[in-house]
């Protein structure tokens, strides 16, 4: 191993390139992030609901998305979902829109298990004082379970922008993408996907301590 | 189940029961119990683990919804007969509002402060303007002698000020009826007087209650009648002195031994 020389300068022949793979990297994290978490809100209060009916749909959903590879989720939404409706999707659409359900069906699952981790006997003390169910969810539960759902929202949000490089199998120009064009045309893979898990870090890194800090918030 | 609104009956009785039952499946938790307590009196409900009594409890407020039976507090009348209750949900929140409930493990919220935790009935539920709902949970504050926690969080506060707050939280709604379930069970000893020492104040004013309790010593002082249950049923009850004076019932007996060593 020894004699490689190493030259990070071939890592950033393009600049620019760089910048606008960053601004596509982060617009599609914060976009399926965003979308997910409302369909994943939503999704997480049906799976609260008392009637099956309304459960086993939604859980099906997922169920499937959980249990399946992210990447298969994409080539399938990109590839074959406009197949199957026998519809055109903008490619930008369809690539996002496994990122997106893979959001939701974990956001679901977060929602659905902060609101069950709050205390029975904080149900029973609200109602005895004469609230609606509205109202224990508004006044009691949702405040607590908040607090609860943030920190592994952060977490799933952290995984959802490093799981955007996957987006690279459909060409969509991202981070992971371009380093893969530059490492074609400089045949220097060393320095650019070290340049790049870096650049990842970097962007990840005051994101993963924000979601520590806020597991430590005591005030309750 | 059939409910109305009517004038209270001339007994004077704030609550009337009539062979409530409540049974999960095949098991009977509470069996054709009757019970009446008088406007301003202090019912309690003694008996062993599990005969029954927390249960009742729940059934009046409908935090259970109990199987068959007659129930009236204050002008609320209900009939149970195995069927779905017909009040909605609305009317049963309406229905608790009047029924105050303290519990053995407080619940406080805990994401409140103690004075924000007396205010939420006023203002969320009765729609009190703040200033308002603010003034009568000072006052409760002060009859509970916690003037001084009003900004506390309730894991800042002990067993004995939390199970205060939590009357206090109870009363900041105005009940006719406070039920008790086992309030202080879960203290330290040391912290039971402090507890006890307001739900006998509570009495002096003539609030009307159902105190589900295992402190024997408070009943005999306080208490005007006694229900002692066992396995669901009713075994005993009376006056206090009656009951717990002369005691011939064999389990009531042999209950009450455990309590005197």
């Amino acid at each position: 191993m020894s004699g490689y020389e190493w030259d990070f300068g071939k890592a950033f022949l393009h600049p620019g390139l760089w910048l606008q793979a960053l601004v596509i990297t982060l617009g599609y994290s914060s976009a399926t992030i965003f979308c997910g978490l409302v369909i994943g809100v939503i999704a997480g209060m049906l799976l609260l609901s008392r009637h099956w009916l309304v459960r086993l749909p939604v859980s099906g959903f997922v169920q499937l998305f959980r249990c399946t590879p992210l990447l298969i989720q994409i080539i399938w939404f990109y590839y074959a979902l406009p197949v199957a409706l026998r519809i055109t999707i903008p490619a930008w659409l369809a690539a996002g829109m496994g990122l997106t359900f893979y959001m939701a069906a974990f956001s679901a699952e977060i929602f659905r298990g902060g609101i069950m981790s709050i205390d029975k006997g904080q149900w029973q003390a609200a109602k005895a004082i004469g609230m609606l169910p509205w109202q224990v969810m508004r006044r009691v539960v949702l405040p607590q379970a908040t607090r609860r759902m943030i920190p592994p929202f952060v977490n799933q949000s952290v995984l959802q922008l490093k799981n955007t490089s996957l987006l690279s199998i459909v060409a969509v120009p991202d981070l992971t993408y371009m380093a893969q064009v530059f490492v074609s045309e400089t045949f220097r893979p060393l320095e650019i996907y070290t340049s790049l898990g870096v650049m990842y870090l970097i962007i990840l890194y005051p994101l993963q301590k924000l979601a520590k800090r806020l597991e430590r918030r005591d005030d309750v | 189940m059939t409910s109305e609104q009517g004038a209270e009956p001339r007994d004077g009785a704030m609550v009337a029961i009539e062979g409530l039952c409540k049974s999960y499946a095949a098991f009977q938790a509470v069996r054709d119990v009757s019970l009446v307590v008088p406007r301003g009196e202090a019912h309690f409900i003694i008996g062993p683990s599990g005969c029954g009594k927390s249960t009742l409890l729940r059934c009046i407020n409908l935090l259970e919804e109990p199987t068959r039976g007659r129930m009236r507090v204050g002008e609320t009348t209900m009939q149970f007969d195995g069927g779905r209750l017909p009040m909605s949900t609305r009317e049963q929140a309406q229905y608790r509002t009047r029924v105050g409930m303290v519990f053995q493990q407080f619940h406080l919220f805990p994401h409140m402060t103690a004075i924000e935790n007396i205010m939420e009935g006023p203002r969320t539920v009765k729609r009190m303007p703040n200033a308002a709902a603010r003034e009568i949970a000072e006052a409760l504050l002060e009859k509970v002698g916690l003037a001084d926690k009003r900004e506390a969080y309730p894991k800042h506060l002990s067993g004995g000020q939390a199970q205060r707050i939590a009357i206090a939280r109870a009363l900041a709604m105005a009940p006719e009826v406070v039920l008790f379930d086992e309030v202080t069970s879960a203290l330290d000893p040391e912290l039971v007087g402090e507890v006890l020492a307001v739900i006998r104040q509570l009495t002096e004013e003539g609030m009307t209650m159902i105190v589900v309790t295992h402190e024997m010593g408070f009943a005999r002082e306080v208490a005007n009648a006694v229900t002692f249950m066992d396995r669901g049923a009713v075994v005993e009850q009376g006056p206090t002195e009656k009951v717990l004076a002369n005691v011939s019932n064999p389990r009531l007996e042999q209950f009450l031994r455990r309590f005197r060593s």
